[in-house]
């Protein structure tokens, strides 16, 4: 196979479009509707058709607040990290991993939209914004990291955009679109260089951004006194737990790309092997602080903790929690330290018990606590109501149709970084880069 | 400018909840009718707190009015993101209704749950609204709302003025010579969760004098 014909799979998806597209588009769209029609009624009635109430003050917007900004952390991890330190099997997944940041970002910011009271006051927090609360802190880190990861993702782009623009047969919109993103790239030595730096740049800042924003969004929580919020190990948990679920999800979303576009030569099974590893390290990581910081609450033997402890452990929350332990540790050892059952299949299993474990560790950490407050309360218990259900798998929808849309406008697998690493194992020197020992 | 506290004593409360009723009436708070109070959204900026503990015969009751604490060092107006929620001058932690953006963290944030919600448009049953008090605002929907001590009112709140045992005091606590200053430091005082550190300026008189 020479390489127009290999590559004509990652242009396939822009150029053409089938059947499937439509109609994962109209099912799309209708999930979007019915979550649309729920927000509304949010909208006229108040928050008063989510099954929130006095103590249960927050509840699964907030848990799906904490959830997609964690999966945000997928990006980041591949190509940041994984650039900085010289990975070259990041190549055919850093720009999939990079708009799961960006969208998982839209869908976490959405999310708190959604639980405000008056959303249409929301520029108050420009206007009056107060450093001292740990909110304002959450949305400048997090406008940071929007502001950071579309920069992260268009600044690659723009060589495969000028691709895209000299390719034959693109309708007028297209020309038009590629030409004024590509902002005149043509590839010169100088441009190369200057674009290897920029990134270079971003690679580096966007990683302790990213470990920001997931550590005040933990700090939401942290910096009350509420038993089993108040706790100093709450910054790296969510950090870890935060990166946990983002390279689930990127294991998903691969998969997915990969038996929808035909990526077979691009997306291998050793991509798959690779992240089912870091996968299982971060399994250990997480259990570690998990483990942690369940015993330091026993231990402690402080009333009002004990409560919320027990409500966990045993109680009416025991269902969900040790099903997190079941999704998020056990399983995930049992299947990936096995190398019969690291498989791709084993490993996408894996992600998906892993993204449901997280999401029940998110609900785990903001529910219990607020049934269970120091001083007596009639109501001790939340019942989500279908308006919130209908919020979170909307959420979902939105996510799949800004990433089914991307992929149709811009190449999912980035073309010029695939042309790169491959020149570079030929052994050949690329402007501002050469081959690196450890490629693969 | 006076330092506002107030102390309640434990031993001429009868729970009679007539506090909780005056203040609904005085700040013109909204009704909730038995499903919305079965799902929790009813509020009371003044509310009676019941525990009983023990098993028959060996029961105790214990039931104490709460209303905002108006701590000195208020977790709530440290979290609030768009300072709705301040202290002002006399010591009175306040809400500003048109700043609020209902993100709720102040509620979160308080350890006393002394804040209440706005979960739906405020409602009164057929004809109550003309007992509306011109003095308070009406809150809209979406945002939080609490005990302000009757600010619009002081020195009495709706809560001391109606209690028909007596047992609520209410005053300046800078002022070493107040009723509230001297019953402050009687031997049966003391705070509720007084190990937080947020100085609650709510005092109560233990029972059993």
């Amino acid at each position: 196979m020479n390489k127009d014909d290999k590559e004509a799979v990652l242009f396939k998806p822009v150029e053409k479009t089938g059947r499937g597209f439509y109609l994962v588009v109209a099912g799309l769209v209708l999930i979007l509707a019915w979550a649309a029609y729920a927000y509304s009624r949010q909208i006229v009635d108040g928050l008063d058709v989510t099954g929130l109430n006095r103590p249960v003050y927050w509840g699964l917007y907030i848990t799906n607040f904490v959830f997609f900004i964690g999966i945000s952390h997928a990006g980041t991890l591949v190509s940041a990290i994984l650039r900085v330190f010289g990975a070259e099997w990041r190549r055919p997944i850093t720009r999939a991993a990079e708009a799961i940041t960006v969208f998982a970002l839209v869908l976490g910011t959405g999310n708190i939209m959604i639980d405000m009271g008056r959303p249409d006051r929301l520029l108050n927090i420009i206007r009056y914004g107060r450093f001292q609360s740990p909110l304002v802190w959450d949305v400048t880190s997090l406008t940071v990291y929007l502001t950071a990861s579309l920069t992260y993702l268009y600044l690659p782009l723009i060589p495969d955009l000028a691709i895209l623009r000299d390719r034959p047969g693109l309708s007028p919109w297209r020309r038009w679109l590629y030409t004024k993103l590509s902002i005149g790239w043509q590839g010169t030595e100088e441009q190369k260089h200057r674009l290897e730096r920029l990134i270079g740049i971003m690679a580096v800042l966007i990683i302790p951004i990213a470990v920001s924003v997931h550590t005040v969004v933990s700090w939401v929580f942290a910096m009350t006194v509420q038993p089993m919020w108040h706790s100093t190990i709450f910054g790296p948990y969510f950090v870890i737990g935060a990166i946990f679920s983002g390279i689930a999800t990127l294991i998903i979303v691969m998969v997915i790309l990969r038996r929808a576009f035909n990526l077979y030569a691009y997306i291998t099974d050793q991509h798959f092997s690779n992240l089912g590893l870091l996968l299982m390290i971060f399994a250990f990581l997480w259990a570690y602080f998990t483990f942690s910081e369940y015993l330091t609450e026993f231990y402690g033997n402080e009333p009002a903790g004990m409560r919320v402890l027990f409500a966990k452990l045993v109680e009416e929350f025991s269902l969900m929690f040790w099903a997190m332990w079941l999704f998020n540790f056990i399983l995930p050892f049992i299947l990936l330290s096995n190398r019969r059952t690291r498989t791709v299949t084993g490993t996408v299993v894996t992600s998906i018990l892993v993204n449901v474990g997280m999401w029940l560790e998110r609900y785990n950490i903001v529910v219990p606590t607020l049934t269970r407050p120091r001083l007596p309360s009639p109501i001790t218990s939340y019942t989500p109501t279908w308006v919130e259900w209908s919020v979170l798998v909307g959420s979902f929808a939105v996510f799949a149709m800004l990433y089914v849309l991307f992929s149709k406008l811009f190449p999912i697998v980035s073309i010029w970084e695939v042309r790169e690493g491959e020149e570079i194992a030929a052994g050949g020197v690329v402007a501002g880069h050469h081959a690196e020992a450890g490629a693969d | 400018m006076p330092h506002w506290g107030m102390v309640i004593d434990l031993d001429r409360c009868v729970a009679c909840q007539a506090c909780s009723a005056a203040c609904r009436a005085e700040n013109n708070v909204s009704f909730a009718g038995p499903e919305e109070t079965a799902l929790g959204r009813a509020i009371y900026w003044q509310e009676v707190l019941a525990e009983v503990d023990g098993e028959y015969p060996n029961v105790r009751g214990t039931f104490i009015p709460r209303p905002c604490m108006h701590c000195e060092n208020p977790p709530c107006v440290r979290v609030c993101p768009v300072g709705a929620t301040y202290q002002n001058e006399e010591g009175l932690v306040l809400q500003r209704y048109e700043r609020c953006i209902g993100c709720r963290y102040c509620m979160v944030a308080c350890p006393y749950a002394v804040r209440y919600f706005n979960w739906r448009a405020p409602e009164w049953a057929e004809g109550m609204e003309r007992y509306q008090n011109p003095d308070v605002p009406i809150r809209p929907k979406g945002v939080v709302e609490k005990c302000t001590f009757c600010t619009h009112r002081l020195p009495v709140p709706a809560c001391n003025q109606a209690c028909p045992g007596n047992a609520r005091f209410f005053g300046d606590l800078e002022d070493p010579d107040s009723v509230v200053s001297q019953l402050a430091r009687s031997p049966r005082a003391f705070r509720l969760l007084e190990d937080l550190g947020t100085e609650p300026k709510v005092y109560y008189l233990r029972e059993g004098a």
